[in-house]
């Protein structure tokens, strides 16, 4: 006998489906927990005036994950990257990073914003607990202050007071060398721009006391035109020049500042030049601005860190940014974290990311490492150097000492209060 | 503050040079990008919010004109007659349809046209930030006159103004077309009735405006660094020349960018902290004084 009934599902098969569907939105971390694929979640800026820094970003982070996927995942599971698009307004990326681990299920964070966007998104990872590692936020208070510590965060960025007191410290044997006492500065009027300036004239005196600052210019951040600062600081005449100008606007400053003939007239030193953003836009980049190293691919002078500048831009026909490696770096140490852990928890993948040491093709001595007790990258290659026209740009780095860097850093911290 | 920084600078030659040379670059730059603004407004009576998209095409034509053939008088006519080309297809298209409509409505169109702008630009050339570069006869040393650092570019960049300057003034006061434009800004149905074509005379207005902003877009190419939304600064500044000016006025644009170049250049040496301010301080004050501007009677 064949048993007949009414055509589609009947009542009670809608009851059980609808109470599955139920229980499986309700309760997103049973279906997470059996995904062979993990999600991360990334934040960061692909519209807008540093649109180029964010696609840079994406770009280093897929390009690490498909060598992760390539060799098995992140302890066994597939990586699919969640980028969004946060326009580089902090509410946004805030807003975003929640939604990446609410709505879109993401376990983990990569937190790909600008100072002002990462501290939002960290609040995020204190509310709700997601891994998250800062990939370029710059702000040293970002890891410093120990308002800021929670166990889920971790910071793969350069920091200014690392750059500064290895700035400072090149700079003031430049000054020594050179008798260079009258300095002038340049740089953007917002609080990057004002703290950079600030700490690197510190220990510029710091390390040469005899300096004095006998001329300051602010220009806004992304103004059209400096011939009004590039005239103020000749009047002024000093010996030396710094700038913390970057991007853009660094590039139209030497523009405007080279038909003045400024750089025959004094030494410059620009943190923010020795980045393939600024170094391959400029047309007539002058020769012998002292810059610290954002990324090039000859330092540090090593195959492994040439090869990856080659592939990365082997894959997208042009080079990396400063914010390129920094991201990179941080799918190494999620990778290497995964393994040791053996596991894709956050919690688990915390402990272990904390003092742990990598091998790094941006490294100072080819490791970084994730210090313990801030959270925070360090031993990575760091240096000032010269530039020519031509690639290699800046074909000598004199790299910092760590040493130092370390020693100066817990008197800064201590000054600030922060230990 | 820094007075003695000021009055040091006032007792010698060089800074007073150098300074004012500088006053005067920034000047006629924002002058030929409010020239256009304040022309489109005198004739047309819109008030163009995406003026600065226009400065921003140029630039952007006349990297792809320099990058072409190498040679910058070719990027100065690629970026004008680029812009000018847009510009006509603009109001043809889309401002047309908001004559005599509220201002409201003006500003709407004229601000999605900025996203549009910038977005579009985006797509051809990129989002990165470019730059042209030095054209090759122009990378010398500069001048010193009396002390004063002056560069040759910029004497170009001055000059090229001032040519653009006295051919509007001339044109409008002493040729037919000019004296049509004058009529229609003041009777357009008295102009219209008397069998001339006023949707052709309100095109090439438009279009004029758009040139001139594109022609200092591709003046400023070879200092300033490109980027999508570049225009957007430029037209504030430009907007504070047109209402010190008066809007309608072309002499009152000349005197009005001339005025807050040098407030710039100056301002910068004794007021470092506060030169934007200044800028805004004397433009209340004009206002305060004369709120339709210093040569607002002067309608083109």
């Amino acid at each position: 006998m064949t048993k007949t009934g009414k055509p589609g599902i009947n009542r009670r098969t809608t009851l059980a489906l609808m109470g599955a569907g139920a229980f499986t939105v309700a309760s997103p971390w049973v279906a997470r927990a059996q995904a062979k694929t993990i999600k991360i979640g990334m934040p960061t800026i692909l519209s807008g005036r540093v649109a180029q820094l964010g696609t840079s970003s994406r770009n280093a982070v897929m390009l690490e994950v498909e060598k992760v996927n390539a060799a098995g995942g992140l302890a066994g599971r597939q990586i699919e990257m969640v980028v969004r698009d946060s326009k580089g307004q902090p509410q946004e990326a805030a807003r975003i990073a929640r939604e990446l681990v609410n709505t879109d299920g993401c376990e983990l964070l990569i937190d790909g914003e600008a100072s002002s966007g990462s501290f939002a998104v960290h609040e995020v990872a204190r509310d709700i607990g997601v891994l998250c590692i800062h990939t370029c936020s710059e702000a040293s208070s970002l890891t410093a202050d120990p308002k800021q510590h929670i166990p889920n965060a971790f910071r793969c960025v350069r920091q200014g007071i690392h750059d500064s007191i290895a700035g400072g410290s090149y700079a003031a044997n430049i000054a020594k060398a050179k008798g260079l006492k009258k300095w002038a500065t340049c740089s953007p009027d917002y609080a990057y721009g004002r703290d950079t300036t600030a700490e690197f004239v510190t220990y510029l005196k710091h390390f040469a006391p005899d300096v004095e600052i006998i001329s300051e210019t602010w220009p806004k951040l992304f103004q059209p035109d400096y011939t009004e600062t590039v005239t103020k600081i000749l009047q002024a005449k000093p010996q030396a020049l710094y700038s913390a100008l970057w991007g853009g606007d660094l590039t139209s400053y030497i523009d405007q500042a080279n038909i003045y003939a400024m750089f025959t007239q004094m030494e410059v030193f620009a943190v923010n030049m020795a980045d393939y953003t600024a170094l391959t836009v400029v047309k007539n980049l002058p020769k012998g601005i002292h810059s610290g190293n954002r990324y090039i691919k000859t330092y540090p002078a090593t195959a492994e860190n040439a090869a990856w500048g080659d592939a990365y831009k082997a894959k997208y026909k042009e080079y990396p940014t400063n914010w390129s490696w920094q991201n990179a770096t941080a799918v190494m140490f999620l990778s290497e974290a995964a393994k040791k852990a053996n596991s894709t928890d956050g919690k688990k993948l915390a402990e272990v990311l904390t003092g742990l040491t990598i091998k790094c093709p941006f490294g100072a001595d080819g490791t970084v490492t994730m210090r313990g007790e801030d959270r925070t990258l360090v031993g990575y290659a760091i240096g000032w150097g010269t530039t020519i026209p031509n690639e290699p740009y800046v074909p000598e780095v004199k790299s910092g000492d760590w040493k130092q860097i370390f020693a100066l850093e817990a008197e800064w911290k201590k000054s600030k209060g922060y230990t | 503050m820094d007075l003695d920084a000021l009055i040091g600078c006032l007792g010698s030659s060089a800074c007073v040079v150098t300074q004012t040379t500088s006053g005067l670059i920034i000047g006629m730059l924002l002058f030929l990008v409010a020239v256009g603004l304040t022309l489109i407004f005198g004739v047309l009576k819109i008030v163009n919010f995406s003026h600065g998209a226009f400065y921003m095409f140029g630039a952007y034509f006349a990297l792809t004109g320099y990058q072409l053939t190498g040679s910058f008088v070719v990027a100065l006519l690629f970026g004008a007659i680029g812009a000018a080309i847009i510009g006509l297809i603009f109001e043809r298209v889309f401002i047309s349809r908001v004559y005599g409509r509220d201002v409201l409505m003006q500003l709407l169109v004229c601000y999605a046209f900025v996203l549009i702008f910038d977005d579009s630009v985006k797509l051809i050339w990129g989002a990165e930030f470019k730059s042209m570069g030095m054209p090759a006869a122009f990378q010398v040393p500069p001048w010193f006159i009396a002390g004063g650092v002056v560069p040759p570019f910029y004497i170009l960049l001055i000059s090229v103004a001032l040519v653009v300057a006295a051919l509007l003034g001339i044109g409008l006061a002493r040729s037919r077309l000019g004296k049509v434009i004058r009529a229609a800004a003041h009777n357009p149905d008295m102009v219209s009735a008397l069998g001339i074509n006023t949707a052709m005379i309100y095109g090439s207005v438009f279009a004029l405006g758009c040139a001139l902003a594109g022609l200092a877009g591709a003046l400023a190419a070879p200092v300033r660094s490109m980027t999508p939304g570049m225009g957007f600064s430029v037209l504030i500044e430009s907007f504070i020349v047109t209402v010190i000016g008066g809007m309608g006025s072309i002499l009152g644009a000349l005197i009005g960018a001339l005025l807050i170049g040098l407030i710039r250049s100056f301002g910068s040496l004794g007021f470092p902290l506060f030169t934007d301010g200044l800028m805004y301080l004397f433009m209340v004050i004009v206002l305060v004084a004369r709120p339709t501007g210093l040569f607002g009677k002067d309608v083109a």
